[in-house]
C-alpha cells in the first residue's frame, strides 16, 4: 500500500495548514549528508527515495505491525483518517480494525487501557494527538506506566510506546505547540526519545516499539514534512545514544527534535565568522548520553543547549548542571541555555519572537568572554 | 420530521436493590432480575471466607494500631462485596483491586505477608500479579478501572476465555477515569465487571456530597451497558450478580456495572477519626444489616450450618489471625540496593553511578 505524503499535512481545524518547506528540508538533508565521518548519514541504497518524517514513521509502524502480532495501534482518529498528521495512514486498511483502531476521545483512557493491554501481553503504540492533549493522561503515564515495573519488582513489564507530536513553529493555535519533554524526563521509569530526521524517526520508533519499557516518543511537528533521500528499512545509531552530526572545535551545540535544524544552521552561520561549531543531536533525552556529550564538551570547552520549551526548570537546566558537574575543569565558560522564554507558548503571529533562532543562539555564544 | 435515532435498548436498574437473604436471615421477595440464589454449599463456603476475612481485617487493624504497619484501610463490614465478587472469578480471570481490597486479595489466594508488604512498607507490591492473576492494588483512585478494561480488551483480541473484575468506591465514581473506563469498556464491549462498593463514605465525605444521582448504578445506562444495584451486604446477591456478569463478559456480551450497597464499619484508615463526620447511631444502624450474621441465620435455618461448623470456622479464623501476627512480627528484609534493580528493563549507566553512591554510604555505615 502506498502512502500519500503530498496531501494536506493536517486536518485539525484548529491548526493552520503548513506548507512543506522543501527548501529547509533539502537544506537539512544536505547538512546531514555532508556532515563528517561521525554523522548518522544513512546509506541511500538502490531503492532510495525522498522520504518525509511522517512517511518514515508510518513505515516504522507498518513494519512493526507486520513483524509482531502483539503490536496494536490505537488513539484518536488514527484509524479511518490515518491520524491528523497522517502518520498512521493506511494502517487500519492493511491490518484491520483489531490491530489499528479509533479510540474514544479520552487520553487517560487511551493510556490506562494501553497499560492493561500491555499487562496482558500486548505491545500497544498509542497516539496523543497533540502535546498538550497528553496532559489528561499525566496520572496514568507518571503513576502507572512509569512505575509498574518497579512496583512489582520487575514482574510486570509495560512495553508501551506513547507517540506525542510536540513543539511549535507550525502556526498552531493555543495548546497545539507545547514542548512537554521535561515532564516526562523528570519521571523515573520513562524513556524519552525524539528524532530530528526521517531516518532516525524510522529506526528509533522501531526500537521504541521493541523496547520492554514505556517509551515517550516525541515527534517534532515542524519536522514532519522534512524530506530525506533514503531507503527503508534503515537502522541508525541505537536508542540511548546521542550523535555528533557536525564536527567542530570551538563550541558544542546540543539540540534535539525541532532545534537540531537551528543548531545546524547556526553552525553554518558560525563557520562564516570563523567559528567552528560541533553539533550534537541528543536523540534520546532520557537516558542522557553523558559519554558522547562529555567527550565533545571536553574537546571544545564550551557548550550551549537549544530547546523550544521554556528555560526555567527545563531540560536544558539538567543538561547544563550534569555537564558542569562532570566537566567543570574542562570548561572555559558557563554552559548556556538558549530556550523559549518563560511565558506560555504564544499565538501564531508571535511565535517567531518566542522560538530560539540562529541569531539568538549566535548572540548567546557571543556573550561568552572568548579571551578565557 | 424526526431525527433518526435508536429508541430502544436502554434499560435502567430496578430501584429496589437485588437481595436474596434479608437482614433477618430470611429469603426476601425482592425481584432479582433473573438471578438465582447460590446453593447452600456455595453459601457455606462464602460464609467461611467472610468470617476469615473479618478476622483478618480486625487483626491487621489491631497490628496497625500497635505500629506494626504504616497504615491500613479496612474493609470491615464490606465482606459480602469483597468475598462474593472475588469468589465468582474463574482462575483465568483477573482481579484489579484498590487499596481497600486486601480481603479480595486474600480470597484470591495471595499470601498474607505478600498482601501486607505494601502497608508494612516493605515494597509497593509484594506479590507476583501473574501468579495470582491480580493486579497490584491501585492507590490513585479509579485508575485501575482502565487497566481492567485494557486487560480485558487484550483478552478479547486474543480470543482468551477470561474476564476482568475491578473494584471501585463511591468516591472513585466521581473521578474522570471511572467515566472513561465505563465508556471504553462499553464501546469496545470488553469482558469487564465493575463492582462499585458504595460504602457511603469517601474518607469523610458522605455519599450525598459525592453525587446527586438517585443511584450510582443508573450511570450504566448512559454508557449503554447493564447496571445492577444489589444489597452489597447479601453475599448471595453479590455472588450471583457478579457470576452472571462475568459469564456475560466471557460470552462476548460486554461489561456490567454492579453497585453494591454497603457500609464501611471502620474509619478510612487507622489515621482518621470517624467521630468527626458520622454518628455512632449511624454505625449502630448499619450493624443490623451485617453480612455475616444474616448468612449464619439463613444457613442455620437451612441446616447447612450448626454450632460445630460455626466453631470450626471460628477456629480457622483464629489460626489465620495467628498467621497474620506471625507474619507481621517478623521483620521483613529490605535491601537498599534493590532501589535500583527494577526501574528499567535495561540498566542505565547514570543509575549505576547513583547506586555506587549508595554502596559507598552503606559501606561507610558498616551495612552488610
Amino acid at each position: 500500500m502506498s502512502v500519500e505524503t503530498g496531501t494536506d499535512p493536517t486536518t485539525d481545524p484548529a491548526t493552520d495548514s503548513t506548507e512543506v518547506d522543501d527548501e529547509t528540508a533539502t537544506a537539512a538533508s544536505a547538512q546531514g549528508d555532508t556532515a563528517t565521518g561521525t554523522a548518522r548519514a544513512p546509506e541511500a541504497g538502490p531503492a532510495a527515495s525522498s522520504v518525509t518524517m511522517t512517511k518514515a514513521l508510518n513505515q516504522a509502524l507498518r513494519d512493526s505491525l507486520a513483524d509482531d502480532d502483539t503490536v496494536l495501534v490505537f488513539g484518536e482518529d488514527v484509524g479511518r483518517l490515518g491520524g491528523v498528521f497522517r502518520v498512521t495512514e493506511g494502517l487500519r486498511a492493511e491490518f484491520g480494525s483489531n490491530r489499528v483502531w479509533d479510540s474514544p476521545l479520552a487520553e487517560s483512557g487511551i493510556i490506562g487501557t494501553a497499560i492493561g493491554m500491555a499487562m496482558n501481553g500486548m505491545r500497544p503504540v498509542v497516539e496523543m494527538q497533540f502535546d498538550a492533549y497528553a496532559y489528561p493522561a499525566f496520572e496514568q503515564i507518571v503513576s502507572h506506566a512509569a512505575k509498574l515495573r518497579n512496583r512489582t519488582k520487575g514482574r510486570v513489564s509495560l512495553p508501551i510506546t506513547i507517540r506525542i507530536p510536540y513543539a511549535g513553529d507550525i502556526g498552531g493555535v493555543e495548546h497545539h505547540s507545547d514542548s512537554s519533554e521535561a515532564y516526562w524526563t523528570s519521571t523515573p521509569g520513562l524513556t524519552v526519545v525524539t528524532p530530528s530526521n526521517p531516518a532516525d524517526a524510522y529506526s528509533l520508533l522501531r526500537e521504541s516499539i521493541a523496547a520492554d519499557d514505556p517509551v515517550v516518543f516525541m515527534e517534532p511537528k515542524s519536522r514532519y514534512w522534512m524530506k530525506e533521500t533514503l531507503s527503508l528499512p534503515v537502522t541508525t545509531a541505537p536508542m540511548n545514544r546521542a550523535q555528533v552530526i557536525r564536527e567542530g572545535t570551538d563550541v558544542t551545540l546540543l539540540a534535539y527534535g525541532p532545534t537540531v535544524q537551528t543548531a545546524l544552521e547556526t553552525a553554518e552561520a558560525g563557520a562564516e565568522h570563523g567559528l567552528s561549531i560541533e553539533v550534537i543531536d541528543l536523540r534520546t533525552l532520557s537516558p542522557f548520553d553523558d559519554e558522547t556529550v562529555s567527550e565533545s564538551v571536553r574537546k571544545t570547552s564550551r557548550a550551549a543547549i537549544i530547546h523550544e520549551a521554556a528555560q526555567f526548570g527545563g531540560y536544558g537546566a539538567e543538561v547544563a548542571a550534569r555537564l558542569t558537574e562532570r566537566n567543570f575543569t574542562y570548561l572555559s565558560a558557563p554552559i548556556l541555555r538558549v530556550a523559549g522564554f518563560d511565558v506560555p507558548y504564544p499565538s501564531p503571529k508571535l511565535e517567531e519572537f518566542y522560538l530560539p533562532t540562529v541569531e539568538r543562539v549566535l548572540d548567546a555564544l557571543e556573550s561568552w568572554d572568548w579571551e578565557l | 420530521m424526526t431525527i433518526d435515532v435508536p429508541t430502544t435498548g436502554r434499560s435502567l436498574p430496578q430501584l429496589q436493590p437485588i437481595s436474596f437473604i434479608g437482614a433477618d436471615g430470611r429469603l426476601t421477595d425482592t425481584p432479582t432480575e433473573g438471578l438465582r440464589i447460590p446453593s447452600d454449599a456455595t453459601l457455606t463456603g462464602l460464609y467461611r471466607q467472610m468470617v476469615l476475612v473479618r478476622r483478618f481485617e480486625a487483626q491487621v487493624t489491631h497490628l496497625t494500631r500497635q505500629g506494626r504497619l504504616a497504615t491500613y484501610p479496612s474493609a470491615a463490614g464490606q465482606e459480602a462485596a469483597e468475598v462474593g465478587a472475588t469468589t465468582a472469578l474463574a482462575p483465568n480471570d483477573w482481579l484489579f483491586p484498590t487499596y481497600r481490597d486486601s480481603a479480595a486479595l486474600l480470597t484470591r489466594g495471595v499470601p498474607v505477608a505478600e498482601i501486607l508488604a505494601a502497608f508494612r512498607g516493605d515494597w509497593h507490591c509484594g506479590f507476583d500479579p501473574h501468579e495470582y492473576h491480580a493486579s497490584p492494588a491501585a492507590t490513585p483512585l479509579a485508575t485501575q478501572t482502565l487497566h481492567a478494561t485494557g486487560f480485558a480488551m487484550a483478552a478479547k483480541l486474543k480470543g482468551e476465555d477470561a474476564a476482568t473484575l475491578t473494584f471501585l468506591g463511591d468516591g472513585a465514581s466521581s473521578e474522570g477515569d471511572t467515566h472513561e473506563a465505563f465508556n471504553f469498556a462499553s464501546v469496545w464491549q470488553t469482558p469487564t465487571v465493575f463492582v462499585l462498593q458504595n460504602n457511603q463514605y469517601a474518607i469523610s465525605t458522605p455519599l450525598r456530597e459525592q453525587t446527586n444521582a438517585t443511584m450510582l448504578a443508573d450511570r450504566a445506562a448512559g454508557y449503554g451497558m447493564p447496571g445492577l444495584r444489589v444489597d452489597g451486604n447479601d453475599v448471595a446477591a453479590v455472588f450471583a450478580a457478579v457470576s452472571a456478569a462475568l459469564e456475560r463478559g466471557r460470552n462476548g456480551d460486554g461489561p456490567t456495572l454492579i453497585e453494591c450497597l454497603t457500609y464501611r464499619m471502620e474509619s478510612h484508615t487507622n489515621s482518621d477519626d470517624p467521630t468527626k463526620y458520622r454518628d455512632a447511631e449511624e454505625v449502630e444502624h448499619w450493624k443490623q444489616f451485617d453480612p455475616i450474621d444474616r448468612l449464619e441465620k439463613y444457613l442455620r435455618q437451612s441446616g447447612a450450618l450448626d454450632d460445630a461448623k460455626v466453631a470450626e470456622v471460628a477456629e480457622a479464623a483464629e489460626t489465620l489471625a495467628a498467621s497474620v501476627r506471625d507474619a507481621m512480627n517478623q521483620e521483613a528484609e529490605v535491601d537498599p540496593r534493590e532501589l535500583f534493580a527494577h526501574v528499567y528493563a535495561t540498566p542505565r549507566t547514570a543509575l549505576a553511578e547513583q547506586q555506587q553512591v549508595l554502596e559507598a554510604e552503606l559501606a561507610a555505615a558498616g551495612h552488610a
